[in-house]
């Protein structure tokens, strides 16, 4: 008898024969006459229906005419539909709230979304060096970084504990009131970065201490043991590693602050949102919106886009064993 | 023959657990010892305070008569004469094999480029892995990624070599390549700190062999004697469950 055999209890199941095992135990190993009770093959059609196979293609084809079918037909015979189709999607406001007209008194809304791309970009680059400043600072043991260490914490605690809303007034209104030189002078798109990159860098600073952390001990060992001083096994070792782990919810919050720019309009600066709400309420309608709506679709998606063939560029290059 | 690595007296406790009870080594140049015991005797432990990858907590290591343990050592330095070799292989998955064996010389050594390239391929051939520095580590077999750690750690041209249960993650069939590789490195006459649980092996390549119950070295002896003769009760014990188990 194999004692190594696990999964066969010395009690046994249900419905087995006790014709096994010594005469008077509990049999252990059931009789050679033991049969699987019936058969093996999946009864039902449930199968099917839920796609593969050769009428997957097909099944998905009609599920998604069905589904934005219903979808447009809500939407085409409401009561309101044609009020909405005109506040909301009426061609010409498109086109006139795209292009502007500042003698009519408002702005291209497709001017005015340069101002968020470069918000988002400048805003990016800053976040990324400064909440990875704020990670290695948590992540840090030396005793006379302990005060930096609290710092850092509470920092992240009240920028993420703020709504980024009341960060963006409280700069764009704080800063300029205390009349500093230089500093109080800046464009409330200034004010508007500053307070986007010291919200985002709380965030920022949680996802690349989750990628710190996710890279293994024994990494670090290795590369210690290689005579690497810390900073060296950092910059080559452990943070290529962290970030790569970390792209798709770095991605996520870049994503989310491409929106969040539109924040910055509160203050008075002419970006997209700001654009298209000066539109609204000169012509009363709200298609202008759409618009600022659509380009911020053609901004983020395309982002998204590319950090997924980043992911799938850098586990390809892993599995093929082909030099970058 | 000089003395290249001693440890007198050493204790190291994670927490409330006393890993290492005052230990006490002398590892003469070009001698191989292993160190052998069941898991959890302090035996990873020692190699990794002798590395300075552990601070110990009392006691004190030297390295050719300099103590190498307390403050105002140069932990980098140390490392650059004592390579360490880990159970798990440890490679850096994002780099090639060759940027891995590579990125110590260039980053430490500051060897040029070609340079730090030439030696790496030259060890990498030398090892059986010439046909594999443009693979990630993730593309090799276990044993082939041991092969490289060894080399990764050569490349540093240590004088001391610790090896940490190197052939413990691998199958089978892939333990004789990599125990080769370290038979090669006796026959070259590098010294080697070995954890090992590969008694034939210890018995074929080690001057001496160190028996670690508890955190102490019960027995230090030449392998001829303390495989078949042992003189400790426990260390009697310990070789006989190996028996048992079919490992010897």
């Amino acid at each position: 008898m194999d004692d190594n055999q696990p999964g066969w209890a010395a009690e046994p199941a249900a419905g087995l024969p006790a014709d096994g095992g010594p005469p008077g135990s509990a049999p252990v190993v059931p009789g050679d006459s033991w049969r699987p009770p019936g058969s093996f093959a999946r009864t039902g059609r449930g199968s099917r229906l839920l796609g593969g196979g050769r009428g997957g293609t097909v099944i998905s084809t009609v599920s998604t005419l069905v589904v934005v079918g219903a979808l447009a037909a809500v939407f085409l015979l409401a009561p309101g539909a044609r009020a909405v189709e005109h506040a909301f999607f009426s061609p010409h406001a498109m086109w006139q709230s795209f292009v502007g007209n500042p003698r009519a008194g408002y702005y291209s809304v497709g001017a005015a979304i340069w101002l968020n791309i470069r918000m988002f970009l400048i805003a990016e680059v800053l976040i990324l060096a400064l909440a990875l400043l704020i990670a290695l600072v948590r992540q840090s043991t030396h005793p006379a970084l302990f005060p930096i260490r609290i710092l850092a914490t509470i920092y992240v605690d009240f920028f993420r504990g703020v709504p980024l809303i009341l960060v963006i007034f409280a700069i764009g209104l704080g800063v300029p009131a205390l009349s500093l030189p230089l500093i109080s002078s800046q464009s409330n798109a200034v004010y508007g970065v500053s307070a986007l990159v010291l919200s985002y860098s709380a965030y920022v600073s949680e996802v690349y201490r989750a990628g710190l952390n996710s890279v293994h001990q024994s990494q670090v060992a290795a590369a210690r043991s290689l005579g690497l001083p810390q900073r060296t096994a950092l910059r080559h070792v452990i943070l290529p590693q962290a970030v790569r782990n970390i792209i798709p919810p770095l991605l996520n919050d870049f994503i989310s602050l491409q929106k969040d720019t539109a924040l910055v309009g509160v203050l008075g600066t002419i970006e997209a949102n700001k654009a298209a709400e000066i539109y609204s309420e000169q012509v009363f309608n709200f298609s202008s919106f759409t618009v600022a709506a659509i380009l911020f679709l053609v901004l983020t998606i395309p982002l998204a886009r590319f950090t997924d063939r980043l992911i799938e560029r850098d586990r390809r290059r892993r599995l093929a064993g082909v030099t970058p | 023959m000089s003395e290249a690595i001693r440890i007198e007296d050493v204790y190291k406790s994670f927490g409330a657990n006393e890993v290492l009870k005052g230990i006490n080594l002398s590892v003469a140049t070009h001698e191989v010892i292993c160190l052998i015991g069941a898991s959890g005797s302090g035996k990873s432990t020692l190699l990794r305070c002798a590395n300075l990858l552990e601070p110990i907590d009392s006691g004190r290591i030297t390295l050719w008569g300099e103590q190498i343990t307390g403050p105002g050592i140069d932990q980098n330095l140390v490392r650059r004469h004592v390579g360490i070799v880990f159970q798990s292989f440890n490679l850096f998955p994002h780099m090639t094999v060759l940027r891995n064996v590579t990125l110590a010389p260039a980053k430490v050594l500051r060897l040029p480029r070609a340079e730090a390239e030439a030696e790496a391929r030259a060890l990498l051939s030398r090892f059986g892995l010439a046909d594999k520095e443009a693979e990630f580590p993730d593309r090799l077999s276990g044993g082939q990624q041991q092969r490289v750690a060894i080399v990764r750690a050569l490349a540093m041209k240590p004088q001391i070599m610790l090896l940490d249960e190197v052939t413990s993650a691998l199958d089978p069939e892939l333990v004789a390549e990599v125990l080769d590789v370290i038979r090669e490195l006796a026959a070259t006459g590098m010294t080697m700190l070995i954890a090992t649980h590969e008694m034939g092996f210890a018995r074929d390549i080690a001057r001496r062999v160190c028996f670690l119950e508890e955190g102490r070295i019960i027995e230090d002896a030449p392998p001829a004697e303390l495989f078949s003769d042992p003189k400790d009760e426990r260390t009697r014990r310990f070789l006989g469950r190996i028996v048992d188990a079919g490992r010897m």
